[in-house]
């Protein structure tokens, strides 16, 4: 092992060494301090993003560390960028909500949540990194354990409870997928080092039919963790039973880290069989984007609306990933999967918001999680309105918001493989969707307040970073150019090395 | 010159946008003088911005004036790409002129909510005039999509009592047509070889079949602007229950974007295409002529009388278009600009007694002459130009549009010319029931006639309609030839 090994993990080092000083820490605080751990976890985000901005810095060659198993390239270090961004700005959402409900029931929802979101995130650096079937699946794992434990934090709540046991169950059914698909293709290409399974797949004499065997497990099990139809029975439940801030984590930078181990899968590790995998990711797109936006109509309560459309995004998003190669001809990849992450990242970027607004709504003993709670929220509190509006519109790719730019970026990749059919069934779903994305902006606005709504207090951060987050959706709306570039040349040169 | 350095178009596009966000998001209602002077301000200023556009145009010129260019999306090659031409010119003007008018109508009118219904009207503006002088597809695309967004609420908060269900179908049918359009401009991106650029896309030769195709899903987006038989039902729901400033936009200038962008994007883009189906397009445009006409007739809610009589005017500007000869297609663009002003002040006449009456139904008026004469006299005026008297502005454009027809087929300006008939049956038969005979009520006894505000807001439309039917000439001369150049564009077969 040498120094330069050591230098590529500086983030996810700083992030497991102050993950676990917070855990210790935070056993010696009383109640009344959490804030202490609060403040330690966003100061190891920051170290974080300035660890992975300065590593990042150089001439975005990829630098690939413990013989090839860990790499930072362009694109992880984008995707990292974001996802301390996004969890950042979880926990600043979510400190209220910690606050009052871990006093309500006696601690339970303390500085657990603090440490459990790092190591969840640790976990997602990992599979950002992973150049390797069994690194991924230890960041999977990681990630994946923290967000069970999550789930289950407040053990006391029969909802929580049932939704920790669903994801727990069907999310290690999907693990058992992946690894057994895993298995095939280390049986069929002898490796389990992503460059050196590229090499086999694409040889004359791989067999072929162990390798799609072996994709069509790897693929489910992949979409489980993104929660594509007809993997997408966890993504409701969870979001509904778990507390509103583990709903926020569960659903905003995990998508980050799935859009890579897509990219590092499939893309960089079985590109040869593009062809095989790609119709499959066109089945789970449709099926999802129609799934869940005719489901998200009928929901009365915003978080499994929430979860609906954020299956039927996310079959959005698989659009752009299903577009890169047509006939062999791999020159449209890079705008393809650059757009698919443009996507990824504005979605979770606009999600993110949603759930801070719901987080704002809710006061000691009270969740904003039914559709009426927003009922007149224009009158009781405008600027959150506005915030929610302009986040609604971005969902729902109405310009000039950045949801539009991005569903634009994944169509042109769609038609530029002349996939026009798909395109057009890809903008009936939308229409579908904006329905009940409008349906919010209707309750906000046109209805009145209930009679006896208390006014709405936040803590000036929360406000603060809400503000920021609802003005980024408007202001990349109108200058979406650098982000767009940036995911495009990430992209571009990651596949280049 | 120094005028002719400034980015006038740009200035034209974000001064209603960024005084609608001051009074939006600064504007207090508990302040309700501040906001409106903020408000007039903003619109008065944002109208005189665009009047150096008129002096400064160049008659003679080909092509697009006042050109901006700059990149804007380098990934897609999307432009900030803006320019007039004698077509675009005027809506410019209109629409800035109609958010003037528009403010001054919700002066007291508005109760709830005034700031950011100020600020949705301004904001909207901006979208608007954007709209009319993009040259980038995109570009066109996002400002045409946005100017949704303040419509809707515009309906859904200060509308009657059914507004949400005609906001969500103004939104939901405007936003499926858009949604096809956006296909197919992404597929013209890909066939120019990634521009998105207009003009480039005018000299694009592509196959007959593509042109169907990409008409087709143009049709979708424009004929539901329009609004084109058949898909013309969002409009009266719209209208009946949108807030009088949100019906005068909308008919005066929303409902041009679609037909505008017919000449800007269906036209010149698929010139065969539009050969093809110009039968077809003359056929849906009768149909709107004559039998929303009659329809219009059995109304007995003004604003959906007047919402109807909107949606015949629109047919004559979609036949005069697709006349594809040059006096069809210019009173098309005529007919249009009449109907800005003549619609907007219809609106505004039904809004007047609506504020007093409460109530829209043609049986509860009668006599209102009795009380309100000067507000009578406005209304009759503006009757007649609804039914294209000679001497007003409605006259111009269907004349010009029944000359066309002629011209192609006699049966085609024979049929446009009884449409004339019908268009005068429900207008002054709606003026016999409402301002003639004896006061139908106490109510109607009791009226106040209009104000010095509202004789302002009716006076300006006023002199618009006479001037523009008295005198044309300037407005026709300045569009004489960009209709022109664009007509033997059409001509020309783009297939390969």
């Amino acid at each position: 092992m040498n120094f330069t090994n050591l230098i590529t993990v500086l983030p996810e080092t700083i992030l497991l060494v102050a993950a676990s000083v917070i855990l210790l820490i935070d056993m010696f605080l009383p109640d009344g301090k959490r804030s202490v751990t609060f403040v330690l976890s966003l100061l190891a985000l920051a170290a974080c993003a300035a660890a992975t901005y300065v590593l990042s810095d150089s001439s975005g060659k990829s630098v690939y560390a413990f013989n090839g198993m860990f790499v930072s390239d362009p694109m992880s270090a984008l995707l990292k960028l974001f996802s301390y961004l996004t969890v950042g700005c979880s926990l600043v959402y979510s400190r209220r909500y910690i606050v009052s409900r871990g006093m309500a029931s006696g601690g339970s929802l303390g500085g657990e949540f603090y440490v459990l979101a790092l190591f969840a995130l640790l976990g997602q650096m990992v599979m950002i990194s992973g150049q390797n079937f069994l690194v991924i699946y230890l960041g999977i794992e990681l990630m994946s354990l923290a967000l069970y434990a999550l789930v289950a934090l407040r053990r006391d709540h029969a909802p929580a409870t049932e939704a920790a046991m669903k994801y727990f169950i069907l999310g290690a059914l999907a693990s058992g997928f992946l690894l057994y698909g895993m298995s095939m293709l280390y049986g069929a290409t002898g490796s389990l080092d992503l460059a050196e399974v590229a090499k086999a797949a694409s040889s004359a004499d791989a067999n072929r039919m162990v390798l799609v065997f072996g994709i069509v497990f790897l693929v489910s099990g992949l979409a489980f963790k993104l929660g594509g139809v007809p993997f997408h029975m966890w993504v409701p439940d969870v979001y509904h039973g778990a507390p509103t801030p583990v709903a926020l984590l569960v659903g905003s930078a995990p998508k980050l880290a799935a859009f890579a181990v897509f990219i590092r899968l499939l893309v960089e590790g079985l590109s040869p069989l593009a062809m095989d995998w790609q119709q499959m990711l066109a089945v789970l797109a449709v099926l999802s984007m129609a799934l869940g936006n005719i489901t998200a109509l009928t929901q009365t309560n915003i978080k499994r609306m929430i979860a609906y459309s954020t299956i039927a995004q996310m079959g959005f998003m698989l659009l752009g990933l299903m577009s890169g190669v047509a006939n062999g001809d791999i020159s449209l990849a890079a705008d393809a999967y650059g757009s698919a992450m443009f996507y990824a990242i504005t979605y979770v970027l606009t999600v993110m918001g949603a759930f801070g607004v719901i987080l704002l709504l809710a006061r000691n003993g009270f969740e904003a999680e039914n559709l009426d709670d927003f009922k007149g929220l224009n009158q009781r509190n405008p600027w959150a309105a506005f915030v929610m509006m302009l986040l609604m519109l971005s969902l729902a790719g109405i310009p000039p918001l950045v949801g539009f730019y991005a569903k634009l970026s994944v169509l042109q990749a769609v038609l530029a493989v002349r996939h026009i059919w798909l395109a057009i069934a890809a903008v009936l779903f939308s229409l579908v969707g904006a329905f009940f994305y409008l349906r919010i902006i209707k309750l906000m606005y046109f209805d009145p307040p209930p009679e006896q709504s208390a006014a709405i207090e936040a803590p000036p951060d929360l406000r603060f970073a809400l503000g920021i987050n609802g003005l980024a959706v408007l202001v990349l709306g109108f200058v979406p150019g650098p982000l767009m570039s940036a995911c495009a040349k990430a992209i571009a040169l990651t596949l280049a090395s | 010159m120094i005028l002719s350095k400034l980015p006038i178009l740009s200035i034209a596009i974000w001064c209603p946008v960024i005084f609608g966000l001051i009074v939006f998001l600064f504007g207090r209602d508990d302040k309700p003088r501040r906001v409106r002077a903020m408000s007039l301000i903003g619109a008065v200023i944002s109208f005189l911005v665009t009047l150096p556009l008129i002096r400064g145009f160049d008659n003679a010129a080909h092509g697009m004036q006042f050109v901006e260019k700059f990149a804007w999306i380098e990934r897609f090659n999307i432009y900030y790409h803006f320019g007039i031409d004698g077509i675009s010119l005027w809506f410019v003007v209109l629409t800035a002129f109609i958010t003037v008018i528009v403010v001054i109508a919700g002066w007291r009118v508005i109760e709830q909510r005034f700031a950011q219904y100020m600020g949705a009207f301004l904001i909207l503006s901006g979208m608007m005039i954007g709209t009319f002088c993009a040259l980038d597809g995109l570009l066109f695309y996002v400002f045409f999509e946005s100017t949704l967004i303040p419509m809707f609420i515009i309906i859904g908060v200060w509308g009657g009592e059914n507004r949400v269900y005609a906001a969500f179908k103004f939104f939901l049918y405007t936003f499926l047509g858009s949604l096809l359009m956006l296909v197919a401009v992404l597929y013209l991106y890909l066939e120019s070889g990634g521009s998105f650029d207009i003009q480039t896309w005018h000299a694009l030769p592509l196959p007959m079949d593509a042109q169907l195709l990409i008409f087709l899903a143009f049709l979708a987006a424009f004929a539901v602007k329009v609004p084109m038989w058949p898909v013309h039902t969002w409009l009266p729901d719209a209208h009946v229950e949108a807030p009088t400033g949100g019906s005068v936009v909308l008919a005066a200038i929303m409902l041009k974007l679609g037909a505008y962008g017919f000449l800007r994007f269906s036209l010149p883009i698929t010139p065969d295409a539009s050969h093809y189906m110009a039968g077809f397009m003359i056929t849906l445009s009768m149909i709107a002529v004559i039998y929303i006409g009659l329809v219009a007739l059995v109304q007995r809610d003004m604003k959906k009388l007047i919402a109807y009589s909107s949606i015949a005017h629109m047919g004559f500007v979609t036949l005069g278009f697709f006349l594809l000869n040059p006096i069809g297609l210019q009173g098309g663009i005529m007919q249009m600009i009449s109907h800005g002003f003549v619609a907007a002040a219809m609106f505004l006449c039904i809004g007047v007694l609506y504020d007093r009456m409460h109530t829209r139904l043609i049986a509860e008026y009668g006599g209102v002459m009795s009380t309100m004469p000067k507000f009578s006299a406005f209304f009759v005026l503006f009757s007649m130009a609804n039914c294209g008297l000679p001497g007003t502005s409605g006259f111009v454009g269907e004349s010009m549009v029944i000359w066309g027809g002629v011209k192609i087929n006699f049966w085609v300006g024979m049929l446009a010319g009884l449409a004339l008939v019908l268009g005068a049956a429900y207008s002054l038969w709606l003026v016999k029931r409402v301002i003639f005979g004896a006061p139908g009520n106490e109510r109607i006894k009791a009226l106040q006639d209009i104000n010095l505000r509202e004789f302002l807001m009716l006076s300006l439309l006023l002199v618009a309609v006479i001037a523009l039917g008295v005198y044309p000439a300037p407005v026709a001369d300045s569009m004489q030839t960009s209709v022109a150049d664009l007509l033997r564009h059409v001509a020309i077969s783009k297939t390969y």
